[in-house]
C-alpha cells in the first residue's frame, strides 16, 4: 500500500475541509495527522476506496471525541463549530471549494508575502518545510517560523476562512496568482530529487481552473491558466525514456497534449481580444508561439519577451529573453545581454552562459560555466542534463 | 464576535490643520462612528490630546517616577482610537480603511486578547 502517495495526495484537501469544520488550521492539521496514524494501523493491506473521505471522517470523529473530553473555552468553541457545521450546506459564496477558500486565507494581505507563499506551499501544495526552504534558498528554521507565525496570526487576528466577496476579490488576486504560479513551478522543476512532481502541477492547474471559473473576467487569471496549460501540455515530452531532460528544440512534439494546447491557444486568443496585457498573459502568448506549428517562430517570441521585460523588468525575464535573442541575433549578442545579470545561486544563469559559450566555440569557458551550473543545480535530472552537455564539450 | 482596536497613528510633526479642514475631518470621522453604531459594531471612540499633555508613570522598586511627555519619542503618536466588535479581521480591516481615509492617518488594527472565542 502506498501510504506516502495517499498522504501526499490527500493531506492538503483533508486539512482544508477540516479547517472549515473546525475553524482552525492548527487543529485541522493535528487531527488529520492523527487520522493518518490511525490509517497506518487500520488499513493493513488495502486502503478504503475513498481514502480522503475516510481521513476526513476519522479526523472529525477524533476531534469530536477529544473536544468532548476537554473543557476549555477554546475546545467548547471548536466543538460547537464542528457540530454546527456538519449538516450545513457547504458555504455561501460563489465557489464551493475548501481549497480555494484556503488559498485566499493563506494569501491574505495581512500576512507578509514570504509567509503567504510558504503557507500555501505547505497547506495547499503539501510540501514539507525542507522542500519550501530549498525552493527559496533560505534556512529550514526560517520557513518553519514563518509558517508558525502566519498560522498564529490567522487565528489570533481572526483572518477569515472564506473566498472574499466581489468587492475585495480583485485586490486579493495578485498574491494568489503568484502563489499558484510558484506551486506549478515547484512541480515542474522540483527543487530536489526528480525533475517533475506531477501532483503539484496538476494541483496548480486544478486550483487555477477553479479560480478562472470564479473570475472569468480577470485577464491575468485566464493568462495564468493558459500559461500553465501550455506548459503542462509539453510535460510528457520533457523527460526522455531514461528520465533525462529533453530541451524544447529536441522534444518529440507528437507527445505533446494536443487537447491542452488547443485549450491554451483558445484562452490566449481570448486574452488578445481583450487587449489588457499583463505578465501572465504575455508568458502564455510566448508559450502559444512555442506550441504553434512544427517549429518556434523566434522573432515573435523575442517581440513578446521585449513586452514582458517592459512589464516585468527582472533579471529572470532578461535571462529568458536572452535565449530568444540567441535564436534571432546569435549567441554573441545574447551573451552580451546576460553579462551584467545578478542572480546569485541561480543555476540557470551559468547554464545559459555555458550553452551560449559552447555555441561560440569557447570550449574552456563553457566547461567552467557548466561546472558552476552543476554545483548550483538542486535536482538530479537537471544536474545529469548539465553533466551530459559538459561532456559533449570534449574537454 | 471579536473586538479590535483601531488606533490612529497621528503625525505630530505635521502642520496643524486649518479650522475648516479640522471641521471636515471631524465630520468624516463622526460619520464613520455613526455608521459603526448603526452596523451594531461600535464599542468605543475617543480622540486624544497630544504629547504636550502626556505624562508617563514608571514602576521601579515598589515606587514610581513620573516623566513629562509620551512613552516613545516618535513622530507618530496615538491620536485616538475606536474599539469595535465584528466577526473577523476582514470586517475590522474594512472599517480600518474607512477610518484611515476619514482621518488621513495610518490606522493600526489590533485584535483584543479576549476577542477570541467570545
Amino acid at each position: 500500500m502506498d501510504l506516502d502517495g495517499i498522504y501526499r495526495a490527500e493531506y492538503s484537501r483533508c486539512v482544508a475541509t477540516l479547517t472549515r469544520l473546525l475553524g482552525d488550521i492548527g487543529l485541522a492539521e493535528e487531527f488529520v495527522q492523527d487520522a493518518f496514524t490511525v490509517a497506518v494501523q487500520k488499513w493493513d493491506e488495502q486502503p478504503p476506496p475513498n481514502p480522503g473521505a475516510w481521513i476526513v471522517t476519522t479526523a472529525r470523529n477524533r476531534a469530536i471525541d477529544r473536544l468532548r473530553r476537554e473543557s476549555t473555552r477554546e475546545a467548547r468553541h471548536a466543538q460547537a463549530l464542528l457540530l454546527h457545521h456538519v449538516d450545513e450546506p457547504q458555504e455561501m459564496g460563489p465557489v464551493r471549494d475548501d481549497q480555494l477558500r484556503m488559498i485566499f486565507t493563506c494569501c491574505h494581505p495581512a500576512l507578509s508575502p514570504p509567509a503567504q507563499t510558504a503557507l500555501t506551499l505547505r497547506l495547499l501544495g503539501g510540501l514539507e518545510v525542507a522542500e519550501i526552504a530549498r525552493a527559496y534558498l533560505v534556512p529550514e528554521a526560517t520557513v518553519a517560523q514563518r509558517i508558525v507565525r502566519a498560522k498564529k496570526k490567522i487565528r489570533d487576528a481572526g483572518i477569515p476562512y472564506r473566498v472574499p466577496g466581489a468587492a475585495e476579490l480583485p485586490d486579493r488576486l495578485a498574491s494568489v496568482l503568484t502563489v499558484l504560479y510558484l506551486v506549478f513551478n515547484e512541480g515542474y522543476t522540483s527543487t530536489s530529487g526528480h525533475l517533475l512532481r506531477t501532483d503539484l502541477c496538476l494541483e496548480a492547474v486544478r486550483l487555477t481552473r477553479a479560480l478562472a471559473e470564479l473570475m472569468p473576467d480577470e485577464p491575468e487569471v485566464i493568462g495564468l491558466l493558459a500559461l500553465l496549460l501550455l506548459t503542462e501540455a509539453r510535460r510528457p515530452a520533457r523527460v526522455g525514456p531514461s528520465g533525462e531532460l529533453v530541451v524544447l528544440a529536441e522534444q518529440d512534439r507528437s507527445l505533446w497534449n494536443r487537447e491542452l494546447i488547443a485549450e491554451g491557444h483558445e484562452l490566449v486568443r481570448r486574452c488578445l481580444r481583450r487587449n489588457q496585457p499583463g505578465p501572465y498573459q504575455l508568458q502564455a502568448a510566448i508559450n502559444a508561439v512555442h506550441t504553434d506549428g512544427p517549429a518556434t517562430d523566434w522573432a515573435q517570441v523575442l517581440a513578446l519577451y521585449d513586452q514582458l521585460l517592459h512589464h516585468t523588468p527582472t533579471p529572470i525575464v532578461a535571462l529568458n529573453r536572452a535565449v530568444a535573442v540567441a535564436e534571432v541575433h546569435g549567441p554573441a549578442t545574447a551573451l552580451a545581454a546576460i553579462e551584467d545579470l545578478d542572480l546569485p545561486g541561480y543555476h540557470l544563469l551559468p547554464a545559459t552562459r555555458a550553452d551560449l559559450l559552447a555555441r561560440l566555440g569557447r570550449t574552456a569557458e563553457a566547461v567552467a560555466a557548466y561546472d558552476e551550473a552543476i554545483t548550483l543545480a538542486t535536482n538530479d535530472t537537471e544536474r545529469t542534463f548539465l553533466q551530459t552537455r559538459r561532456a559533449r564539450q570534449g574537454a | 464576535m471579536k473586538k479590535y482596536l483601531l488606533a490612529v497613528q497621528y503625525d505630530e510633526s505635521a502642520p496643524w490643520p486649518s479650522e475648516e479642514d479640522l471641521r471636515e475631518q471631524q465630520a468624516r470621522t463622526g460619520q464613520v462612528t455613526a455608521d459603526m453604531q448603526s452596523a451594531g459594531c461600535w464599542v468605543f471612540v475617543g480622540g486624544l490630546l497630544g504629547s504636550h499633555a502626556t505624562t508617563v508613570v514608571r514602576p521601579g522598586n515598589g515606587v514610581t517616577t513620573m516623566t513629562d511627555g509620551p512613552f516613545a519619542e516618535t513622530k507618530e503618536q496615538l491620536g485616538g482610537f475606536w474599539v469595535i466588535q465584528c466577526d473577523d479581521l476582514d470586517q475590522a480591516l474594512a472599517w480600518g480603511e474607512r477610518c484611515a481615509l476619514a482621518c488621513g492617518s495610518p490606522i493600526e488594527v489590533r485584535p483584543f486578547e479576549d476577542a477570541q472565542w467570545t
